[in-house]
């Protein structure tokens, strides 16, 4: 098996788009995950009974394989953009939610006491200590979402998406592993920058978490 | 729409889908069949090398960042090239089932080998236990929790790729998803998604509940 | 017994934690490792059954070089109790105790019938053998600890800060039951502790560490009290330290006399001429509690019971609790200025 450079030469302009394409739809989903999540995550936190169960239905809904998921949105939304990101946002939905209500748990009662000893009001006390001191798990959740959609985009080119993903199928129906071989390459290169720039993301949004120099 | 779920209901019920050779009992059964034989194997390469990395404390590098190096990776694209590179035949997407399970098996064992207490495993050695001892006898059954957590989620892990795999002519509930695709039967993709969808939930929640049982009497 | 010669301990990182120790641990006594952190005492008591190897120096026990020694079989024969007892919570507090035993080879039923009977010993109930380590209480947890490292009765027994983790009732309970199976077992002990209190207590010999693994001092407690060899020792002792000599002293030498008839006070006795309390001579005034003695206990209760007496005197009372007379303050305070003055000749 080889790979024919001069292809990927040709088709310089067809991979770039391809590859904003792919990211698009994955930072789509990532976006309106944690929009959907982060407000959910505080009602799970506070509220025990809904915790059970927003938790239970997210595990459930993170077992179903990924192509179900896309193909039983088809009725919804058919062969659209639309179906891969709702498809996505499933799957960013259930890390991040699971992630942030962590983060929430992990902040120390007497810190939260604290504040509310100081007259903080709760929502303030939300965004301005409970959310800071739950970022570092949070973050951890948004890491993980994005690489694991950026692996995602992928399975929907059976839907006619699929970003990178076309190359793929491409690569097969011709029996030409070039294509494949460029896509594989290229969606972990994605995810590895994309890795990257959030944990340089997460330094910066924790100062006091850093080392002493 | 609603004429396509009473077509669906009518697909998944009547008896003519469920028997032959490209029936869902078939299909079904080959589908457990893959994900089943290939979790195992997976267990098999990755259980010793997370109790061995979780023991020793060596290579542990790897162990913490095998899921995320998994998780990067594109399944269709890795299931297509191995049967491209294999000379278009069905073991090598075997192996990349295989190689897509172990991860989780590595990372969740190492995370319980290390979880487990040290001041245990201290006197463990304290009275006179050996390596070996103190692995089989304390740390393994300690881990047992996050192990069996690793082996769920790779099973499922398999599940999901066995169905991808479909695509480049395996067998397994998938081909339902991939031949409706093909003969732009919206019924059949749609059966064959909720047909597995089915099986990974109800899988899943067999092995936690089982799971949920077998920790019985450990504390909180 | 145990010998230290010349052992020195340096860490791969540099840190010296065991500077050239030589020390003698006789047999059937109870030597306390006594200093605060960093000073290498857990280290020193880890060396001997080689949970840490030492970088140079040789450690004897029983005559017999450790490093020569397989060291699992040798920890096999040396009980090791740690302070958060390190019980496996996967197996029952039964199972627990057996442990050394089976891996001795012991048959199952053999090894189980040997850590019921040591389930006794410590104090539980055949019920406890039956549990989960986390169902039972932290004292109890130690107790369990204790009674797993005797299970396949060693001759030595290291304890790293055993009690350290309870609270100071429950911590005083398990001192007790020490002193008592050390009477009963005669082991050779080697307890590692920060509490001066406590190593008075429990040592028949103590020794003083200071950081950086120096052995400072290792005597009897008496003459470590009165007589500490420098500044550093007598701060660690704290600066009561003539009240501390005095809880090594009994009252048994201390005369004593019939109780008062007819004065400001009573000593009210129930029918079995047990002490109650002291009754006032006006009944509208409140009754104190008295707080008797006996013959074992020591001059420093003694001392604090004739300041709480209304009267001065302290109630004496046989091993039933019967009354057997009264002791003056002036008489405890004469043999507590005694016993200071023989401590330091002694010395």
């Amino acid at each position: 098996m080889s790979i024919d450079w001069s292809w990927i030469g040709d088709h310089t302009d067809d991979l770039t788009s391809l590859t904003l394409s792919h990211l698009q739809a994955a930072l789509t989903a990532v976006f309106f995950g944690l929009l959907i999540s982060l407000p959910l995550a505080v009602v799970a936190h506070r509220i025990r009974p809904l915790r059970g169960f927003l938790l239970g239905v997210s595990n459930v809904l993170f077992t179903i394989p990924s192509i179900a998921i896309f193909v039983l949105l088809l009725p919804v939304s058919g062969l659209t953009r639309t179906t891969t990101v709702i498809g996505l946002t499933v799957y960013t939905l259930v890390v991040l939610l699971r992630n942030t209500v962590e983060g929430l748990d992990s902040v120390p009662a007497r810190t939260k006491e604290a504040a509310r000893a100081m007259g903080t009001r709760p929502l303030r006390t939300l965004l301005t200590v409970e959310f800071p001191l739950a970022l570092p798990v949070i973050m951890a959740g948004v890491r993980i979402a994005t690489v694991m959609s950026i692996s995602l985009v992928s399975v929907a080119t059976y839907i006619g998406d699929g970003g990178l993903g076309q190359l793929f199928t491409d690569g097969f129906q011709r029996d030409f592993p070039t294509p494949v071989i460029v896509g594989v390459v290229l969606t972990i290169l994605l995810a590895v920058v994309a890795d990257a720039l959030l944990v340089a993301l997460q330094y910066v949004l924790t100062p006091w978490r850093r080392r002493r120099a | 729409m609603f004429e396509l779920f009473k077509n669906l209901g009518t697909w998944l019920t009547s008896g003519g889908s469920w028997s032959g050779s490209d029936g869902i009992a078939h299909r079904l059964a080959e589908h457990l069949q893959y994900s089943l034989l290939a979790t195992l194997v997976a267990a098999a390469i990755g259980l010793p090398l997370g109790l061995l990395i979780g023991h020793t404390g060596k290579g542990a590098f790897l162990a913490i960042n095998l899921s995320s190096f998994g998780r990067a990776l594109p399944t269709v694209g890795l299931v297509v090239l191995v049967f491209l590179a294999g000379g278009l035949s069905m073991l090598p997407v075997y192996v990349a089932l295989v190689a897509l399970a172990v991860p989780a098996i590595v990372t969740n064992t190492y995370a319980g080998m290390t979880a487990v207490d040290p001041d245990v495993k201290d006197a463990a050695r304290g009275q006179g236990m050996r390596g070996h001892q103190v692995l089989f006898q304390v740390e393994l059954p300690l881990a047992l929790p996050l192990i069996m957590t690793g082996l769920r989620l790779a099973l499922i892990q398999v599940v999901a790729t066995a169905t991808i795999a479909a695509y480049v002519s395996f067998g397994g509930l998938g081909r339902y998803v991939f031949d409706g695709l093909a003969q732009r039967d919206l019924v059949q993709v749609l059966g064959g998604a909720v047909l597995v969808a089915v099986v990974a939930v109800t899988l899943d929640l067999l092995l936690s509940t089982l799971q949920r049982l077998l920790s019985r009497h450990r504390a909180a | 017994m145990i010998q230290f010669d010349a052992v020195h301990k340096r860490f791969p990182n540099g840190t010296t934690a065991v500077h050239d120790l030589s020390l003698e641990m006789p047999e059937g006594g109870v030597t306390v490792l006594v200093g605060s952190s960093g000073c290498g005492k857990t280290t020193t008591l880890r060396m001997i059954n080689r949970m840490v190897e030492p970088t140079s120096g040789t450690i004897k026990v029983g005559g017999r070089d450790v490093t020569r020694q397989d060291a699992a079989e040798l920890r096999r024969s040396i009980g090791y109790v740690i302070q958060q007892a390190g019980l496996f919570p996967h197996r029952t507090v039964l199972d627990n105790i057996a442990t050394v035993p089976l891996l001795l080879g012991h048959g199952r039923r053999r090894a189980r019938a040997r850590a019921a009977e040591l389930l006794e010993t410590v104090g539980l109930t055949a019920d406890a053998g039956r549990r989960y380590p986390h169902q039972l209480s932290g004292g109890q947890q130690q107790r369990v600890g204790v009674a797993r490292a005797l299970a396949a009765d060693p001759p030595v027994l290291l304890m790293d800060e055993p009690f350290g983790a309870v609270d100071p009732v429950v911590r005083t309970q398990l001192q007790d039951e020490l002193l008592r199976l050390q009477k009963e077992l005669s082991k050779t002990i080697v307890f590692v502790t920060h509490d001066v209190d406590e190593a008075v207590r429990l040592g028949d010999q103590i020794a003083i560490f200071r950081t950086g693994g120096h052995l400072v001092q290792c005597a009897a407690p008496a003459e470590l009290l009165a007589r500490p060899a420098d500044d550093f020792v007598a701060g660690f002792l704290g600066a009561e330290r003539g009240l501390k000599l005095l809880s090594l002293q009994t009252l048994a030498a201390v005369p004593q006399g019939p109780a008062p008839e007819g004065g400001a006070w009573t000593l009210v006795l129930d029918e079995a001429r047990k002490p109650l309390h002291w009754a006032p001579k006006d009944p509208k005034d409140a009754e104190i509690p008295v707080r008797p003695l006996r013959d074992g206990d020591s001059l420093l209760a003694a001392l604090d019971e004739s300041l709480a007496s209304p009267t001065g005197l302290v109630a004496r009372v046989d091993a039933d609790g019967v009354l057997t007379g009264v002791s003056s303050r002036d008489d405890i305070h004469e043999h507590a200025g005694q016993a200071h003055t023989q401590a330091r000749v002694a010395a």
